[in-house]
């Protein structure tokens, strides 16, 4: 458990450190520097879970198994390589004057600070610190939203914060009723917030409070996620904050709370023995999915575009949670993986765009393979991967969700098609012209590391050939844990 | 719970206190002018703090104690000031707020605490009189502060509802569960603290961006015509 204690002491140590010397210029490479240490700290803990099974802190309060652990290397791994882009790309606002030097030391400290709480988030064992730290993201993340200052961050940012604070709330409204329905049981070990401890009685805990608190922490914790109708602060924050954050935001937050939702998920299965919970899931998830996928057509903004892209993804997922049974679930696990893989890499190539364009408006991004091929390239297999095309990853997770809702539930499979190729459509009908076309004058290419795109790209290319062991392994269990829960 | 059935007294003590906080509430919905919104808040959190010191010496449950004082400070003290602070900033204490359909917002408010009471029907048959009672005002709490946030335009306002959920939560969690485990009730504490000077720092930022703190002002996300 060293590892556990390093990967939550080194973003701790980094958050104080870019605090004093985020302004300067080394701030950028130690970011990487620091991120770098926590992904080995990750690695380091991954293969200690991959060799010894599960394990927990002493009194319990952290607890890392095969759910939680992939998503933590996944996140360090996000962390890492969105740091090594942030770090030209800081610098090239830095020298255009969009951000001045306090900014800069709050923008380096906060993106450690946010990295803490996604580890927290994964890694504690306690229901009531799992919101603590949820919360903590979005302390940590509201004042980058606004960082550039202009009258629309400034109302993304503040929309950011009432919409996810008081969603939130809603979840920890659900949380104390976790606790009260753990305290009814009568017995002390349970009568603590442990997730550990409530699963081993989840069969104790009552239906109906359990059923309560699930609308309550779905809710709240859906508003994270962005689930349609609550979802409205998403494309606003993602489009107005620096891209960087806009990758993290994506690739990681919207995951971990993702992450929340099935933990509390697994507690209400076993308690109430329905599938409650999962109708729920594919309620919301289905609707996000479609409404998306139509939103999409009509973006002007590219980060706006693909931020709708990401609701849409969280939709799919969400819904193949919903579903349930080993095969959804299994394809649920790695549409995670993969989306957020996709999406982080989508979102540095289109911080790059929007700098060698200079406006994030899409009519104006032209012609990107002319005026700089590695960027155009990269977006435009960004945006196949993300569209579902085979043979990257994101097609053998949807293939697999559409296998598993065929064989549960038929009638929804026709949706499901449905909105894919709307979402497809959408995506392709702004981005052609972006990547193809004549390039208009003034755009100038622009200093950019592309090695996290091809990374990123080359990994999720990978899984969509082949899962490696290790991975189906933890796969396999997690499934295993969340599928179990629920008798079939 | 048994040892509220003990304390007659106490529990009669406990439900008037809840009846005040949702008064409370109901006061905050109809106060135009912002110090006295935010003194009504204040006393608002007094009265948990009180109620949650009352809980702690009837259920004997020493660490109550210090969510007690550390809601009173937090609450009834500091965050008050904080905000009295910034208003007196914004050379805003005399300004009125005009309510939009005063009338129709408390018939809300209203049918709001009967759905709370009926949302919490299921617990009904778990608790005692007192819990069940409790745990229906505070998700009224929490649903009223979330109608003030949505009828009102001054960003102060709307932290003050926002606040105001934040003890609706803190009394459930008293309520139902005499308390949450400490360091979650501190690691919560920790966060309304920090939110509180981040919207501080945004009515800064709001103001310098559109001269105002009238929040139908930020206008400019709008998905009709992006």
């Amino acid at each position: 458990m060293t590892a556990l204690y390093l990967l939550i002491a080194i973003p701790l140590a980094g958050m104080v450190l870019q605090a004093r010397l985020g302004d300067s210029r080394a701030a950028g490479p130690w970011n990487v520097r620091i991120n770098s240490l926590a992904f080995l700290a990750a690695l380091w803990l991954a293969i200690d879970i991959f060799n010894d099974g599960p394990s927990s802190t002493n009194g319990g309060e952290f607890r890392v198994d095969a759910f939680n652990v992939y998503l933590v290397l996944l996140t360090a791994f996000v962390g890492l390589t969105t740091s090594i882009f942030s770090a030209p790309y800081m610098e090239n606002e830095r020298l255009h004057g969009r951000v001045t030097a306090k900014r800069l030391r709050l923008y380096h400290s906060m993106y450690q600070g946010f990295m803490l709480a996604m580890y927290l988030v994964l890694t504690t064992n306690n229901m009531g610190f799992l919101w603590v730290a949820m919360e903590g993201a979005t302390l940590a993340t509201v004042l980058l939203v606004s960082l550039y200052r202009t009258p629309e961050s400034i109302e993304a940012a503040w929309k950011y914060f009432i919409l996810c604070g008081v969603g939130i709330a809603q979840a920890l409204f659900g949380t104390v009723l976790l606790y009260f329905a753990a305290g009814q049981t009568g017995d002390n070990a349970a009568a603590s917030l442990q997730w550990s401890v409530l699963f081993e009685h989840a069969r104790e805990l009552n239906p109906q409070v359990m059923s309560l608190a699930f609308v309550f922490l779905l809710v709240g914790y859906g508003t994270k996620i962005g689930l349609v109708p609550l979802h409205n602060w998403l494309p606003d924050a993602h489009s107005e904050g620096p891209t960087p954050m806009s990758a993290i935001l994506s690739g990681l937050l919207l995951n971990d709370a993702l992450y929340a939702v099935i933990r509390c998920k697994m507690l209400v299965d076993g308690a109430t023995g329905t599938n409650m919970a999962g109708y729920l899931m594919m309620g919301f998830g289905l609707l996000s999915f479609l409404v998306a996928a139509l939103f999409l057509h009509r973006q002007k903004d590219i980060k706006r575009l693909y931020s709708y892209s990401s609701i849409e993804h969280m939709g799919i997922m969400t819904f193949a949670f919903g579903v349930g049974g080993p095969l959804a679930t299994f394809a649920a696990l790695m549409h995670m993986t993969v989306h957020s893989l996709t999406k982080s890499a989508i979102f540095v190539t289109v911080g790059h765009a929007a700098q060698v364009a200079g406006t994030q408006q899409l009519e104006h991004i032209r012609g990107l393979i002319r005026t700089q091929p590695a960027i155009g390239w990269g977006l435009l297999i960004g945006t196949i991967a993300i569209a579902g095309f085979p043979p990257f990853g994101v097609f053998t997770s949807e293939f697999l969700v559409l296998t598993a809702t065929m064989q549960l539930y038929p009638w929804l499979t026709p949706l499901l098609l449905l909105g894919i190729v709307i979402a497809f459509s959408g995506l392709f009908h702004h981005i052609q012209p972006v990547v193809y076309g004549p390039a208009p004058a003034g755009q100038t290419p622009v200093e950019a590391n592309l090695w996290p795109v091809v990374t990123h790209l080359v990994l999720v290319l990978w899984l969509g050939l082949a899962v490696p062991g290790v991975l189906s392994q933890w796969f396999e269990q997690a499934t295993k844990t969340i599928a179990g829960s629920l008798p079939l | 719970m048994n040892e509220l059935i003990d304390h007659p007294l106490d529990e009669q003590a406990i439900l008037f206190i809840a009846a005040l906080v949702i008064f409370t509430s109901f006061l905050m919905l109809a106060q135009k002018r912002l110090t006295s919104l935010v003194g009504v808040f204040a006393w608002q959190g007094f009265l948990l703090a009180l109620a949650t010191a009352l809980s702690a010496h009837t259920q004997d449950i020493p660490h109550l104690y210090f969510s007690a004082a550390l809601n009173l400070g937090l609450k009834a003290f500091l965050i008050p000031w904080m905000l009295i602070r910034l208003i007196a900033k914004f050379d805003m204490h005399r300004e009125i707020e005009a309510l939009l359909y005063p009338s129709i917002t408390l018939t809300a408010a209203a049918s709001l605490v009967l759905f709370s009471y009926y949302v919490v029907l299921p617990i009904e048959h778990l608790s005692t009189l007192a819990t069940r009672n409790t745990i229906a005002v505070s998700l009224g709490v929490v649903l009223l502060g979330m109608l003030l946030m949505v009828t009102r335009r001054q960003a102060i306002a709307q932290v003050v509802g926002f606040m105001a959920i934040e003890n609706g939560l803190f009394f459930a969690a008293v309520a139902a569960t005499s308390g949450m485990p400490m360091v979650v009730e501190m690691g919560i504490a920790f966060d309304v603290l920090v939110a509180a000077i981040i919207f501080g720092v945004f009515f800064f930022h709001i103001n310098s961006s559109i001269d105002s703190l009238d929040v139908d002002r930020l206008n400019r996300l709008n998905e009709m015509e992006r």
